[in-house]
């Protein structure tokens, strides 16, 4: 029975081969190939050019992760406080605008900053001057708090409903008052979540194309932007758009290392949240 | 003797090149209820498994009523197995657990009806039939696996430590009624447990297994009174395992001392383990007799004092109504009764306690030992004159008459 | 206090959250002439007639649904015999699949667009066919849903007892039936689960969809273009009812679940259950 049952993997074993590492071998090999299919390392070599996409790109996504972090741990916190019905409503609602489409969301967000935009509507009407806040950085850290911040949220709450109220209770009756509680005890039993929601943030929004069309304007490239112009925009060029493509993969992977050393080496749930 | 009804030649099963079952022979007889007893890791289970047909061996064979089914796959056997955590179906309610060997052979549903709610009454649930797995409680789960079992009318139920996850005090009922149900059904019971109360007051036979290989088969009486090695004496209750040699047929000499027992084929001068039960020990005053220590610990266990007691090293157990105090001087007699003989095999020496000599006191009773030679070698010619005793057994034998 | 103090902090995440999606269905009942996004012109459901009556949105609609409902089918089929045979997998080998199920959750989604679109065009380049379209889009749509099923039926297949698919063949069950009659009810919720989140993750993806998808539109294709070129309030009126449709799944889904508790709950008195 157990030889046959393996069996039963053979279809997903060859479609994943097709599907995911014979297009990641094809990535590699337009990183390390010309117009013509021979092998350069110019393509590799030009992504050092854009070094100042990278760099924007990693800071903006740094930036958006740690205000969702900062934003996100004390709503997860209180959530998982909350009797477990009220749980259940208050997760809902925090998934809830994840099941709109993100191009609706964001464009959303631009009709609230545009300079006629309702926000600077409502400042002129109470005679304050307006503000101008699309197509700025800012604006795109907004998107990206806003499109990922439940991603933060989840494994967050979901590591500290876990959380044992004994031994929140055993600190306190070892004489720890409810900051130490709470540093000592509820952060590092909430790594894991840390961990995840961390990793779950950054990597859409360090890779994010979209957000920074709309919300930033043209002044705010991101490393997305730059594989969109590659293959499907104006600067056409696919071996470039591999070489980024892979740059932007080993970034990531990198984080994701740095990451998972913080991390007991389990498997802390990191898809499992929806 | 009955039929055999399963029988199982040579089984020899490994996982990963780990050997769990070895050259093992086992005849299991019609209407007997046979339990498989050993420590966990012991192949019990797997030996349940291959009479259920999960493991396929990889040498022997399985017979049932002499016709091979070695291959047969499970569901083509006439036996029917009760899980230790039941197995029960989550997705079906009570009824439906029950009528589900029955569907798949097609029978009616008035037949089905029938029978499940027969077998509801024979376990005690009657009024249960459309109840949801999850809302009973273990004992009650227990109750379901065992009607869904005996609802396919097997002739051979095998039970795999089936009261494990029961409290105490359910576990007892449950002995019982199993024990009344499998008489009243007359059904071959085999049975696997780790717990040797339940093995003694529930079985026909006793199988007792270690690493794979029986240690022996028989009777709880057998098993208790007689058992074969170490290992048994040691599983099966509480044991004083000495050190001894068997100067003759019905003489042994252990603790420095020669006593009269009643094995007996051993050969001259063979170096045995001795077993005495510590509820066979009589506590006396410690100059009428050989044996003589001092009291370490008295715990109190209800119906008796479990005493320990050092003997020029090593401690002995012993159970006796008598209360005595740390710190006092006593006698332990032993009658010929009292005293096992058994070969010396793999597990001599290997249990502690109040079993063997500790290292530390070897060579203590190794000088002693030499000195009781000495005395003791007329006194050995005497014991292979009938009727002339050596002096510990005619002390301590005549006690008992 | 400190109970305030957290209502105040909830409310002001909850109002970010929602703020701009309530926005947007406010001005999708805009009568405004002008099609501005910020003057309020008087309520009007002309915006939902123009969305209803808009050719492109309707065709994207139903190529979206289409997809969606054959990946999620196949990758349901497919990631649930892979989840059996990788549970069946010893320790390495299963190892080596999860880490391969893993990559594409882990991976940018950009990165792995742009690598289908490479797989793709490469392939219509070698071997001929069609240029991208539905069937490309179909491909990379079951490829990203794959691990999704397979995560979520794996869980199930690990809290499953062994010894109920042994139980059943204990009582006369041949294997292949055991399998379909005990062993697929007690993994169905993680199926159900799976292809859920496979059918909702095909319809809401935009990144993927977009590298692959060639001329075809699906609706956040459709959506990106109509973001790029004319702004209009039917894409507030498609949000609304979008997110209207959604709400009334999750509230059904909600209270089935809360039902089922509540049944089980009644049936744990014997004598409400008991005839």
């Amino acid at each position: 029975m157990k030889s046959n049952s393996k069996l039963l993997s053979a279809p997903y074993t060859v479609w994943m081969t097709i599907f995911i590492i014979l297009p990641m071998l094809l990535v590699g090999y337009f990183a390390f190939t010309d117009k013509s299919g021979s092998f350069t390392l110019e393509n590799m070599l030009s992504v050092g050019q854009y070094s100042n996409v990278f760099l924007r790109s990693i800071w903006l996504g740094a930036v958006a992760t740690a205000i969702s972090l900062a934003l996100g741990y004390p709503l997860a916190y209180i959530i998982a406080k909350m009797n477990a019905g009220r749980q259940n409503v208050m997760i809902m609602l925090v998934m809830l605008p994840m099941w709109m489409n993100f191009l609706l969301r964001t464009y959303a967000w631009m009709t609230l900053l545009e300079d006629n935009g309702l926000i600077n509507s409502v400042l002129a009407a109470v005679g304050l001057p307006r503000i101008h806040m699309i197509n700025t950085a800012g604006a795109v850290v907004l998107g990206m708090v806003y499109n990922y911040i439940p991603y933060m949220i989840l494994p967050l709450y979901s590591v500290l409903t876990k959380i044992d109220q004994s031994v929140i209770e055993a600190a306190q009756d070892l004489g720890a008052n409810s900051r130490a509680v709470f540093l000592k005890v509820v952060v590092p039993l909430s790594m894991p979540g840390i961990i995840s929601g961390i990793t779950m943030v950054f990597v859409p929004a360090v890779s994010t194309f979209i957000i920074s069309k709309m919300l930033g304007g043209g002044g705010n490239l991101l490393i997305g932007d730059l594989i969109d112009m590659q293959f499907l925009g104006s600067a056409y060029n696919p071996n470039l758009g591999s070489a980024v493509s892979l740059v932007l993969m080993v970034i990531i992977l990198i984080c994701m290392g740095i990451m998972n050393q913080f991390d007991d080496g389990e498997e802390a749930g990191g898809g499992m949240l929806i | 003797m009955k039929n055999t009804i399963i029988s199982l030649k040579d089984i020899t099963v490994s996982y990963d090149g780990e050997q769990v079952l070895g050259g093992f022979n086992l005849d299991i007889h019609d209407g007997e209820f046979v339990t498989l007893l050993g420590p966990s890791g012991c192949g019990k289970t797997t030996a349940l498994r291959t009479i259920a047909g999960f493991i396929k061996p990889d040498k022997g064979d399985v017979f049932f009523y002499e016709k091979n089914i070695t291959n047969l796959p499970p569901h083509k056997r006439e036996v029917n197995t009760i899980f230790q955590k039941y197995a029960l179906f989550p997705h079906l309610n009570v009824y439906e657990n029950i009528a589900f060997g029955m569907r798949l052979k097609n029978r009616s549903e008035k037949e089905i009806k029938r029978t499940v709610h027969d077998m509801l009454a024979k376990v005690n649930l009657t009024g249960y039939a459309h109840r949801g797995i999850g809302q009973l409680s273990g004992g009650q789960q227990q109750r379901v696996a065992i009607a869904r079992a005996l609802a396919n009318a097997p002739k051979v139920l095998l039970l795999d430590e089936p009261l494990g996850a029961l409290d105490l005090k359910l576990r007892k009922d449950m002995q019982v009624e199993l024990k009344k149900l499998q008489q009243e059904t007359g059904i071959t019971f085999v049975f696997v447990t780790h717990d040797q109360e339940e093995a003694l007051s529930m079985s026909d036979t006793v199988v007792v297994m270690d690493g794979g290989v029986i240690q022996q088969i028989g009777t709880p009486t057998d098993i208790y009174n007689e058992p074969e090695n170490a290992f048994v004496a040691d599983f099966i209750g509480e044991s004083n395992i000495l050190d001894g040699v068997m100067l003759e047929d019905y003489s042994v000499k252990f603790a420095g001392h020669v006593f009269r027992c009643l094995d007996s084929g051993f050969g001259k001068n063979t170096p045995v383990d001795v077993v005495i039960r510590p509820e066979d020990i009589k506590v006396v005053e410690p100059n009428s007799t050989l044996i003589t220590g001092d009291v370490t610990s008295v715990t109190f266990k209800g119906v008796h004092y479990e005493i320990i007691v050092d003997v020029g090293g090593f401690k002995w157990m012993i159970q006796s109504t008598e209360c005595r105090e740390a710190g006092d001087r006593i006698g332990l007699s032993l009658t010929p009764n009292d005293i096992h003989v058994m070969h010396k095999s793999q597990y001599s020496g290997r249990f502690g306690d109040y079993s063997t000599f500790s290292d530390e006191m070897g060579e203590d009773i190794i000088a002693s030992d030499e000195a009781a030679l000495a005395e003791a070698a007329p006194a050995g010619d005497a014991a292979g004159r009938k009727n002339a005793s050596p002096d510990a057994s005619s002390e301590d034998g005549g006690q008992n008459g | 206090m400190k109970k305030t103090g957290a209502r105040i902090y909830t409310f002001l995440i909850f109002l970010f959250l929602y703020a701009p999606i309530l926005v947007l269905i406010v001005f999708s009942f805009n009568g405004s002439e002008t099609a501005s996004r910020t003057v309020w012109g008087g309520f009007s459901l002309r915006w939902y007639q123009k969305l209803f009556e808009d050719r492109l949105i309707l065709e994207a609609l139903r190529n979206t649904l289409f997809i969606a409902a054959v990946s999620a089918a196949a990758s349901t089929v497919l990631g649930t015999m892979a989840a059996i045979g990788i549970n069946s997998l010893k320790r390495l080998p299963r190892r080596i699949m999860m880490n391969i199920t893993n990559f594409p959750m882990v991976n940018p989604e950009i990165v792995t667009g742009v690598s289908l679109m490479l797989l793709f065009v490469s392939a219509v380049r070698l071997f001929g066919g069609r240029s991208l379209g539905m069937g490309s889009l179909v491909a990379a749509h079951i490829t990203f849903c794959l691990p999704y099923v397979i995560l979520s039926v794996l869980p199930k297949l690990r809290q499953l007892d062994p010894n109920l698919y042994e139980a059943a063949q204990d009582l006369g069950c041949p294997p292949v039936k055991a399998f379909f009659k005990v062993v697929l009810p007690e993994i169905m919720p993680g199926i159900v689960t799976g292809m859920i989140m496979a059918f909702t993750l095909s319809i809401d993806d935009f990144v993927i969809s977009y590298f692959t998808s060639g001329t075809t539109q699906t609706l956040p294709i459709y959506i990106y273009s109509m973001t790029r070129k004319r702004i209009s309030p039917e894409i507030n009126a498609l949000s609304t009812v979008l997110f209207a449709v959604i709400m009334v799944l999750l509230i059904v889904i909600n209270v089935r679940s809360f039902q089922d508790r509540g049944g089980r709950q009644k049936a744990e008195h014997p004598e409400i259950v008991q005839k």
